[in-house]
């Protein structure tokens, strides 16, 4: 049937000669960055992979399902240091000591979730902002679990005993964003994805049409938090190295501010978000004790000028070409 | 009034008995009793405030009454939760349009669908081959219900974006994308011009006739309840003052009572029959 053909392929990804060109170009791109960019910049690009995957999770609570959350940070650190644990004291190779990051974190998500079944608005907001806090405050008493002052040492990334060098580790981590990417865009297009949404819009309405919302409310902070979560993973190996302090209430504004500079409810202003947050602050290094302003007045500039965000902005571009010159 | 239980609640779809519900001071519904016969098509009426609204909340699992139950098919649906009232084949629409404004007409009745897929997570995360059929087949009855209410021009387009006449039809056919046994419409024609207006009397009338979805229908304008409804029951201050055929109810010295709201109501009791009344 002609119709059902259409819908068929109203669910495809990437559509036409254009969409496949773009996406060759791109993935040509990233495949050959290591040979083009300087050898340091792979770090900053491995860096912005773990950005992509914490913004785009971050994306799925609050641009997606409307759940603020001040206290990413938080999950972001149970990943890490789960992942940290298992790795140094349970030995666990790198592949289950990630996924036991992403899951910690997915079932602290879970717990948070609980009470956001009756906290809304700014309520809940506070709510997450204290587990951010209550995180960081537990890492830095429990010397046993975070290692104290002299901090939680990871070991080196490695594949059958050859240890992974700069660029093998950009790869793993983009192709791990990229995977992490292309379940969000299903997941957003599906009928979860429009569960999320409906209960941002409305959920008593949601309600009557037959959403849980104990489900699905639980659900986008699990998820959101295992997108958290195996982030935090990343960036525990990528550093090498962990301490309480890279889990503050700044980190979690910091993740916020990506996506609402990126824009809210978009898989692409995620990515965008965390490119731009990952490589701006490195070119402002002189400003580092400025940051959270920066990012503070930003949040309540993009706010208030264009709520999509860069992606939006590029949206409606986009559309005034597409009419123009009329 | 007399409570005694009017004897067709054993053969009744929809059988509410004793429901009363308080806010504070405020008696929203006090002993209601209403049988609705599966397949009928019922109005209720009554002035501002008289607790249609909080009727539709307590069946829809939105409210819990303080007494009393609400049957479906024989099932006492007090206390279950909204979503499970779904289930169980209810939908409804809301008098101040509760649609999902930044999603598309077509997306709206999608989530109507929600509630029958059967893909997990996990396949909805992969897009797997099951999502995807899944997916085309609900596409396909929400275009059927697009057509049903001539909303294709609307389909990819953002209903915050749609004038209120337009949006008000998307919240129907989102409940009847839920495919529903019951539903329950709360002034869906409030913001409507005269010509969508008489276009939704011959909409609801399918609705009952081609569908066989059992309606309630709760509305303001009484011209508009005459013609398509079997009998029409009348609320004021919760209690059901008065139930019967569009004539029998506007001629009923309770009925305009409560409407007029004062005694002259009595004395001008030919106006009253007029299609004014409710103005
Ligand atoms: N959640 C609530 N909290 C407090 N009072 C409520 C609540 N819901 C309804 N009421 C009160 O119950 C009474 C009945 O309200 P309801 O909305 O059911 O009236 P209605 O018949 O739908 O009126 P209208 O024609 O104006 O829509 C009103 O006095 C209203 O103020
Ligand atoms: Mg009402």
């Amino acid at each position: 049937m002609e119709l059902r053909q259409r819908y068929e392929e109203d669910l495809t990804l990437v559509r036409g000669v254009l969409g496949w060109s773009a996406l060759l170009a791109l993935l040509a791109f990233l495949a050959l960055l290591p040979v083009l960019a300087p050898g340091y910049f792979l770090y900053t690009a491995s860096l912005v992979a773990v950005h992509v995957v914490i913004a785009v999770g971050l994306n799925l609570l609050v641009g997606y399902t409307g759940q603020i959350s001040l206290g990413h940070a938080g999950f972001v650190a149970v990943g890490a240091y789960a992942a940290g644990v298992l790795a140094t004291r349970l030995h666990v190779p790198w592949p289950g000591a990630m996924l036991g990051g992403g899951i910690a974190a997915a079932f602290f998500g879970f717990l948070v979730g609980i009470p956001a079944l009756r906290l809304t608005g700014p309520y809940l907001t506070i709510a997450t902002l204290g587990f951010g806090i209550a995180v960081n405050q537990v890492l830095t008493n429990w010397e046993q679990l975070s290692g104290g002052r002299t901090g939680l040492f990871l070991p080196k990334l490695a594949i059958a005993g050859v240890r992974l060098r700069d660029h093998h580790i950009y790869y793993l981590f983009a192709g791990l964003a990229a995977a992490l990417v292309w379940i969000a865009t299903n997941l957003v297009r599906s009928h979860v994805g429009r569960a999320f949404v409906a209960i941002r819009d409305s959920d008593i309405a949601a309600e009557v049409m037959g959403v849980n919302l104990t489900v699905y409310k639980t659900l986008a902070f699990a998820v959101s938090a295992f997108y958290a979560g195996i982030g935090g993973a990343m960036l525990a190996y990528l550093l090498g190295y962990l301490e309480p302090q890279l889990f503050t209430l700044f980190e979690s504004i910091y993740y916020f501010s990506m996506i609402v500079i990126g824009g809210l409810g978009t898989i692409p202003g995620s990515i965008l978000g965390a490119i731009l947050l990952t490589i701006l602050p490195q070119q402002l290094a002189g400003l580092k004790q400025y940051l959270p302003l920066v990012y503070g007045a930003t949040i309540v500039l993009v706010m208030a000028v264009e709520p999509l965000g860069i992606y939006g902005r590029w949206l409606r571009i986009k559309l005034w070409f597409k009419t123009w010159p009329f | 009034m007399a409570d005694a239980v009017p004897h067709e609640t054993v053969s009744a779809f929809l059988s509410i008995e004793h429901l009363s519900i308080a806010f504070g001071g405020i008696v929203a519904l006090d002993s209601l009793n209403l049988q609705v016969p599966r397949g009928a098509l019922i109005s209720v009426i009554g002035p501002n405030g008289a607790g249609k609204t909080t009727l539709f909340n307590c069946i829809t699992g939105l409210y819990r009454p303080d007494r009393g139950r609400v049957r479906l098919d024989g099932r006492d649906v007090v206390g279950m939760k909204p979503d499970g009232v779904a289930r169980l084949g209810v939908a409804r629409t809301f008098q101040n349009i509760e649609l999902f404004l930044r999603m598309t007409a077509l997306q709206n009745l999608l989530l109507g669908r929600h509630l029958h897929f059967r893909a997990g997570f996990f396949a909805a995360a992969l897009g797997t081959s099951r999502w995807r059929r899944e997916e085309v087949h609900h596409r396909e009855r929400a275009e059927q219900i697009l057509d049903f209410l001539d909303l294709q021009e609307a389909r990819d387009r953002r209903v915050s974006d749609l004038p209120l006449g337009r949006q008000r039809l998307v919240e129907l056919g989102r409940a009847l994308a839920t495919g529903p046994k019951l539903l329950l419409l709360d002034e869906p024609s409030s913001g409507m011009t005269a010509e969508e207006k008489a276009d939704l009397v011959f909409r609801i009338k399918d609705i009952r006739e081609e569908m066989g979805i059992t309606v309630i229908l709760v509305e303001h304008d009484l011209k508009l309840v005459m013609g398509i409804s079997d009998w029409v029951a009348v609320l004021d201050h919760g209690v059901k003052i008065a139930q019967g055929s569009t004539a029998e109810v506007q001629t009923n010295p309770d009925v305009i009572r409560a409407y007029l709201g004062e005694p002259e109501g009595w004395t001008s009791a030919g106006q009253v029959g007029t299609p004014t009344f409710n103005g």
